[in-house]
């Protein structure tokens, strides 16, 4: 008994370890972002035990109790960024679903044969672009957006992300559909309903957790994407990742806006994490388990 | 898998066939003309055209709907099915077709976004700069190395899988907290861990390290150094993900195997070895495979800490690129970089896979 007694100290204690490092960087962020100057610079950690709560990052950011009520550039700013990661990750997130469930009911469920490719095929063609890496990519795009007047579009940032997220909805979706029965279409097809009837009455509501899974995980890949943005868009269309990068360059220990800023652009994310955790979780394991 | 047949095929009428033709055909001439047009204009061979490719991009959305109405009228449920598809996979193959063969183009050339010049087909003398940019080869080097540490993220990661799936209190909560970095987007994590918690005068990691002894903690000075802070902000993102993995593949293991091996009176770390272990070999490789997918890619974290620095000691071939189209402008050559670097990954990837492969049927 003793012994198990010290295996389950040493089980909490690694626990409680790692959950310290995983937490502690986000505790961190959101503190720095009430400190000032002096408690940055003398490490302080526990807000009111050693150092008293301060707005000033807030403010720089327009979003503090004494200064929502006016006018703010900053805030006007930081807004826009973060009204752009959302239309872009909210709309590639649904773009890709739009395109892609129909595709993945129909590699579950149809034989396709076009050329020499079969079903098998087609699956490893889409999961295939996953490992095209951002870089090969950036530079055809830059040049293409240009040819179409897409650089700096919102749009075009869209097209981007549907592309990067479409592997993994697909690889996802299919495995649902897998799962669900085929008696239950062959009945509604008994009962007179069309190929594209029972998908959209019957399947789709059934899989609705997978869909729902890989919307959030696509959404939060899109939220967090840099590269592309980075390079196709400037001013209109920056997003939250650009605009904290560009920020993230200035030297000096202005931290107080600096964490303010990064605490608002995880905290969606932070939410999403503790809220729809078992989403994110069934999405990234989707398949790999079978 | 059952394939899913109708019992009834919708029969299709010789009339509705000839007319879904003659839309698929109409279509197809329309969208031709539209890019021959602009193709024209844009050599300054013909006057009239648009300002920019716009239209041509019109005329290929509209090709896309009338082929599939093209399609359904001539194939009846076979068009339908097609139809399922049709849209993500056209949408691939233009988003990813023309760029991949337009870049092949670009990397032949000799093109320099500040230069004035514009572009110029220079054969090989890209591939030629290529083999003797020591720059390049050295972030190669360095993607080993990264590569290299997910066996360490998978070692840590299948630890804590192995935490959460004991008999535990609180386990939502601690699922959670170690999900959560995995959520961050680098960026964030670049300011919060790299310039922040790292930072050499005022962050808590360098006042701990004073505080243990260690003199002057600067974590990105020198090259070794630089590269696994670096490498380990990278495994602090990642690590979730392997464990979410594992942590999946341990759960779908069936109790009595392990049950029964404690009853035959093994220690836990024989129960491991001999049966949990091998038993999570199929998702142990699956989630390591995907994750060096991912490590191929790595360039976030590195462009926002360390911008490579000091010296090329963290570069990834990615962020290198990202400098050579940003800093300098040298779109031909990044090009070129960015296509050789694709060729590597597939072959390295498709050894991988088939290692995977061989490893499975050797253990299963």
């Amino acid at each position: 008994m003793r012994q198990g007694a010290a295996r389950r100290a040493v089980i909490y204690a690694l626990l409680a370890l790692w959950a310290l490092i995983s937490l502690f960087p986000i505790y961190w962020t959101l503190t720095t972002s009430f400190k000032t100057a002096v408690d940055v610079t003398q490490g302080h950690l526990v807000p009111w035990l050693d150092f008293e709560p301060d707005w000033r990052g807030w403010r720089s950011l327009g979003l503090s109790p004494d200064r929502i009520g006016e006018v703010s550039t900053a805030r006007q700013e930081f807004l826009l960024r973060f009204a752009n990661s959302i239309t872009a990750s909210v709309g590639a997130a649904l773009l890709a679903i739009f395109i892609g469930a129909p595709a993945a009911y129909g590699l579950s469920r149809f034989k396709y044969k076009l050329g020499p490719w079969r079903n098998d095929d087609i699956s490893f063609f889409f999961l295939s672009q996953l490992i095209l890496p951002p870089v090969v990519l950036a530079l055809p795009f830059l040049v293409l957006y240009k040819g179409l007047a897409m650089l700096d579009t919102k749009i075009g940032l869209i097209v981007v992300y549907t592309l990067m997220v479409l592997p993994i909805v697909i690889w996802i979706l299919r495995d649902q559909f897998n799962a669900i029965p085929i008696e239950l279409e062959q009945a509604a097809h008994v009962d007179g309903a069309s190929t594209w009837g029972a998908f959209l009455r019957i399947v789709l509501p059934i899989a609705s957790p997978g869909i729902v899974a890989a919307f959030i995980l696509s959404v939060v890949l899109c939220w967090n994407e840099y590269f592309f943005a980075a390079l196709l868009t400037s001013t209109d269309a920056k997003t939250l990742p650009v605009m904290l990068a560009s920020q993230t360059g200035s030297q000096g220990i202005d931290w107080w806006s600096m964490a303010a800023l990064a605490t608002a652009a995880i905290a969606p994310l932070v939410l999403i994490g503790i809220f729809l955790e078992r989403y994110i979780v069934k999405g990234l394991t989707a398949g790999a388990i079978k | 898998m059952e394939q899913l047949v109708r019992m009834t095929p919708r029969g299709v009428s010789r009339a509705r066939q000839a007319a879904g033709r003659w839309l698929i055909a109409g279509s197809s001439s329309l969208f031709a003309a539209v890019v021959l047009v602009q193709a024209l204009h844009t050599t300054e061979i013909l006057g009239l055209g648009f300002d920019n490719w716009r239209p041509a991009l019109y005329a290929f959305v509209l090709w896309c709907i009338a082929l599939g109405v093209g399609l359904v009228m001539t194939r009846g449920e076979r068009g339908h099915q097609l139809l399922f598809l049709l849209p993500a996979l056209l949408f691939t193959v233009a988003v990813v077709i023309f760029p991949t063969f337009f870049g092949l183009y670009i990397a032949f050339t000799d093109w320099n976004l500040s230069s004035v010049a514009g572009r110029r087909f220079n054969g090989l003398d890209n591939i030629r700069t290529l083999l003797g940019d020591a720059f390049f080869w050295n972030a190669l080097g360095n993607m080993v190395w990264y590569v290299l540490s997910v066996l360490v993220q998978y070692a840590i990661a299948f630890g804590l899988a192995l935490l959460l799936n004991a008999e535990i209190r609180a386990r939502r909560f601690f699922r959670v907290a170690f999900l959560l970095p995995f959520m961050l987007s680098p960026v964030a994590v670049s300011w919060m861990i790299g310039k922040s918690i790292m930072e050499y005068r005022f962050g808590p990691a360098a006042t701990l390290a004073r505080l243990l002894g260690w003199d002057s903690p600067a974590f990105f000075a020198s090259p070794w150094l630089a590269r696994s802070s670096i490498t380990a902000m990278d495994a602090w993102v990642w690590i979730p993900f392997i464990m979410i993995l594992l942590l999946a593949g341990l759960q779908a293991l069936p109790h009595e195997v392990s049950e029964a091996a404690k009853v035959d009176g093994a220690s836990p770390w024989q129960t491991f070895w001999k049966i949990t272990f091998p038993l999570m070999l199929p998702v142990s490789l699956t989630a390591v495979v995907l994750r060096i997918i991912f490590e191929l890619k790595l360039a976030d974290i590195v462009i926002n800490v360390t911008a490579g620095g000091p010296g090329g000691a963290t570069d990834t071939v990615s962020s290198f690129i990202y400098r050579e189209y940003r800093d300098r402008s040298n779109v031909g050559y990044g090009t070129m970089l960015a296509e050789f670097y694709l060729v590597i990954i597939i072959v390295f990837v498709t050894g991988l896979l088939a290692l995977a492969n061989r490893v499975m049927r050797r253990f299963t």
